[in-house]
């Protein structure tokens, strides 16, 4: 299994100070599949994906990614991140640069682009996303769901194998909710590999090929999602359930 | 139908402005009344003492001043304003200090090329903007050979040097190295390797807790003794060193608090895109902790330029020193109003300046962008 693996997750252990937020977290995912891991708040999903970028340290266990394994050592982790995009729930754009430098800031500073050609590729993203027509505006100028899409493209035009979601329509308004889960359905259909954490149980029924579901920093079931809906087998996951999709 | 409503006409315009501002009620009217008083009593006397019965070259009989006594103000004292002759007499001193004369077509072209190297700092939208920018860069190189002397320049000792060319080089050489290192000296005691922390802190508590005066001194007294033996070191540039470390300290810690302000989210983008430290910090970070920085930066920067005069007291002559040195002149006793005030002038004009040099890049930057919250 570990063979075809592009993430995998050995025992791993994180402590916040004394509080033990990932407990013997076990995880292997796929090329091309798409997982969504949900849970209550403070169950260590985030962090959990945090990890998978080093934006996070593990303590203990393994984190491989793509063949590289997560440890200390720097030019490891640059070359993961290479290899991972991520979009975060407060979108995170930078505010001081127009749309077009948010996207071709990372590809011609990182990755060595010409500029020109670093442009193209923004305009591509942004069609992507479907709003090229704000590439000369400031992030503040967008709403919230313009951003998190500026965002997704962002990390797109880095040409990453992997896309980490952390809630990334956790922050938005509801009409807005729709525009942002549309270009995510598009990129799952495109093949990307893809970990979202996420609340949108629509959304997951849609595209996920796997559903994993935390709580107390332990990974509780994991699960297609037709059996995961239907007939999930712990009852910490019914009592979850029952509350997120009857609210 | 929407009917399109104008507001009340006592709302606008001039008589709408002078209602809501200065005569909303009637203790406001009062204080705009009183304040009204205390000007027209003030500023004629203001303008009469300082342009209408001032000397400028010549005294009320028509004479040319050359000593305090032949001030109009001196012979007359009911009718005489500000003596301004002194300034004339010895502006060379003022502006130049004791270089010789043959040489001074260097100080001003040294002066004409600092107002040049400014000029792409003060207009963005100046043509061919990056090559006058390169001047901008080398002018301190180009300056120091002019000034001092060297590649065929005959040397003119910096003991010679005094008055603005010496407010103006303490200025401007502090604070423009004092940026950098501030800039590095912040990063450092944000720093998650303990031993960088704790020396930049260590560096910045140290100078940030010793009075300037006591730094000039131990410039003066102390750096000497840390160089090898046979290098002796301008008395200017000790002088220079003790400036750059103050200013640098209080950079640095204006500069943190603007980083501090930058939430983690923009690191965690800037990782998570696989920007090194350095990028991270050059291409996100800074340029948006500086941003928020420039009303500090620009603070302690004005207080640096005037901070600068307290060199007098380890026997370096600025434009203040100058003044004092004309005062102790028994030629012209007693002018201390005329030279204070010039003195301030100066200063005032220099530092407004600055002021409404960092309002316009605030208004800059600002345009389009919604800094903080989302």
């Amino acid at each position: 299994m570990s063979e075809e693996s592009i993430i995998s997750l050995k025992n791993v252990n994180k402590w916040f100070g004394d509080f033990h937020v990932l407990q013997d977290v076990n995880l292997e995912v796929k090329k091309k599949e798409r997982i969504v891991v949900c849970g209550p708040s403070g169950s260590g999903k985030s962090t959990m994906i945090r990890c998978i970028n080093r934006l996070e340290e593990h303590q203990e266990g393994s984190i491989v990614v793509d063949g590289i394994e997560l440890t200390g050592n720097l030019k490891n982790i640059d070359n993961v991140r290479k290899e991972v995009g991520m979009v975060f729930q407060q979108f995170n754009l930078f505010p001081h640069l127009s749309v077009k430098e948010n996207i071709t800031l990372a590809p011609i500073w990182v990755k060595k682009m010409p500029k020109a050609e670093a442009e193209e590729l923004a305009m591509r993203q942004l069609e992507i996303v479907k709003i090229p027509e704000q590439a000369n505006k400031y992030p503040g100028q967008l709403s919230g769901g313009q951003q998190q899409r500026v965002a997704i493209a962002r990390s797109l035009a880095m040409n990453p194998n992997i896309m980490l979601f952390d809630e990334p329509t956790s922050a938005l308004d509801p009409e807005m909710i729709k525009e942002v889960l549309d270009v995510m359905v598009d990129l799952a259909n495109g093949g990307m590999t893809m970990i979202v954490v996420t609340h949108e149980m629509g959304f997951a029924k849609t595209v996920a090929d796997r559903m994993v579901f935390m709580d107390e920093g332990k990974i509780v079931e994991e699960a297609s999602p037709d059996k995961f809906f239907n007939n999930p087998e712990s009852d910490r996951t019914k009592l979850f359930l029952s509350q997120i999709l009857h609210q | 139908m929407n009917e399109v409503r104008k507001p009340p006409v006592a709302t606008t315009g001039i008589i709408g402005w002078l209602r809501i501002n200065l005569f909303f009620n009637w203790t406001n009217s009062l204080i705009t009344l009183f304040v009204i008083y205390c000007l027209y009593q003030f500023i004629p006397w203001i303008l009469d003492w300082t342009i209408f019965s001032a000397d400028f070259k010549y005294n009320y009989l028509g004479e040319q001043i050359t000593n305090q006594e032949m001030c109009s103000r001196n012979l007359d004292p009911e009718n005489g304003g500000a003596c301004w002759a002194v300034i004339y007499v010895r502006f060379y001193q003022f502006i130049y200090g004791f270089y010789p004369k043959v040489e001074v077509w260097r100080v001003n072209i040294a002066y004409a090329m600092l107002a040049l190297a400014l000029l792409p700092l003060l207009y963005a939208k100046l043509p061919y903007r990056k090559y006058f920018l390169y001047f901008t860069y080398i002018f301190p190189v180009i300056a120091y050979f002019l000034l001092n002397g060297g590649l065929g320049f005959t040397e003119v000792s910096t003991n010679k040097w005094g008055g603005l060319l010496v407010t103006l080089v303490l200025g401007c050489t502090g604070i423009a190295l004092a940026f950098p290192i501030g800039i590095m000296l912040a990063l450092g005691r944000r720093s998650k390797l303990p031993v960088i922390s704790m020396m930049c802190t260590l560096f910045i508590e140290f100078i940030r807790g010793v009075p300037l005066i006591t730094l000039l001194f131990f410039g003066m007294v102390m750096l000497p003794l840390f160089l090898p033996e046979g290098i002796d070191m301008d008395g200017l540039v000790r002088v220079l060193v003790a400036v750059t470390l103050f200013q640098s300290a209080y950079m640095a810690e204006v500069i943190r608090g603007g980083l501090q302000a930058i939430p983690p989210g923009q690191y965690e983008a800037a990782k998570s895109l696989g920007m090194s430290y350095w990028r991270m910090n050059l291409l996100i970070i800074l340029p948006q902790a500086i941003r928020i920085s420039i009303p500090p930066i620009v603070n302690t920067s004005i207080g640096l330029f005037k901070d600068t005069t307290l060199v007098i007291i380890v026997g370096i002559l600025d434009l203040l020193g100058i003044g004092r040195g004309t005062l102790a002149d028994t030629n012209w006793l007693g002018l201390s109003y005329e030279i204070y005030f010039f003195v301030s002038l100066v200063f005032f004009i220099f530092t407004f300046g600055m002021s409404r040099y960092s309002l316009y890049l605030e208004k800059k930057l600002k345009t389009g962008i919604n800094m903080g919250a989302d």
